[in-house]
């Protein structure tokens, strides 16, 4: 299971609509414990390079700043989110042929329909599985 | 062995999970190699066989893309801090 700190859910999905009609994209800084479970604790907004409603390329320059920040926060980058601006919460074949870590949770937020859909996923070897995501309001 | 790499979590398992190694200064090309020599599960993860940069990892020489500077032939001096990430991208 994913854990969103509120802030977080609503700084990743208030991006993404800033984003439209492009596909917008950021990292997830927070902690990925086995006992704890994986919880996302702080939004990296990032830069679509692609410019592309269908495509995004999250700019290095951005991973490598949330990176350091994540690192200075005794936290690690656990994820990335991107947006679907016209389609469903669910990894495109270009998402899972470009997943760069089995161990990141990616997140999806669909914006295809009036209410944002978010969902996450891993992604290991190809092979997709959803996971829950909950928000934590504390 | 004065330049700091910092590796992706993708990549510590090659290097015994460590966050950031060491290797000597001098072009990037040979700071990668010493990175090899010391690691060698880290052979074809950064550097083609063709001898270029993957395409699916992003390479920092402190604040700076070196595809943008001199690419492998970039000299990496003593305290610099050389980044690797992976890149980030889908549809």
């Amino acid at each position: 299971m994913l854990m969103l700190a509120e802030n977080v859910y609503l700084e990743m999905v208030a991006h993404c609509l800033d984003g439209l009609p492009e596909e917008a994209c950021g990292l997830l800084g927070g902690t990925d414990g086995e006992a704890d479970g994986a919880r996302a604790s702080v939004c990296y907004p990032a830069r679509n390079e692609a410019a592309s409603a269908k495509l995004y390329r999250l700019a290095p320059l951005d991973h490598l700043r949330s990176d350091r920040d994540a690192e200075q926060r005794g936290l690690a980058l656990i994820g990335v989110f991107h947006s679907h601006t016209h389609t469903d919460a669910y990894p495109s074949p270009t998402d899972v042929a470009q997943a760069p870590d089995p161990g990141w949770h990616y997140v999806i937020v669909s914006l295809r329909h009036a209410e944002p859909v978010v969902r996450s996923y891993r992604i290991v070897g190809g092979q997709v599985e959803e996971e829950p995501v909950a928000v934590d309001e504390n | 062995m004065p330049v700091e790499v910092r590796l992706p979590t993708i990549l510590r398992q090659h290097a015994g999970g460590q966050t950031s190694v060491k290797a000597n200064s001098g072009p990037l090309s040979e700071v990668f190699e010493d990175l090899i020599r010391q690691f060698p599960g880290l052979a074809g993860q950064i550097v083609t066989d063709e001898g270029t940069l993957h395409r699916f990892v992003n390479v920092y020489l402190n604040d700076d893309d070196v595809r943008y500077l001199q690419k492998l032939d970039t000299k990496v001096n003593d305290d610099d801090v050389v980044s690797i990430l992976p890149a980030v991208a889908g549809g």
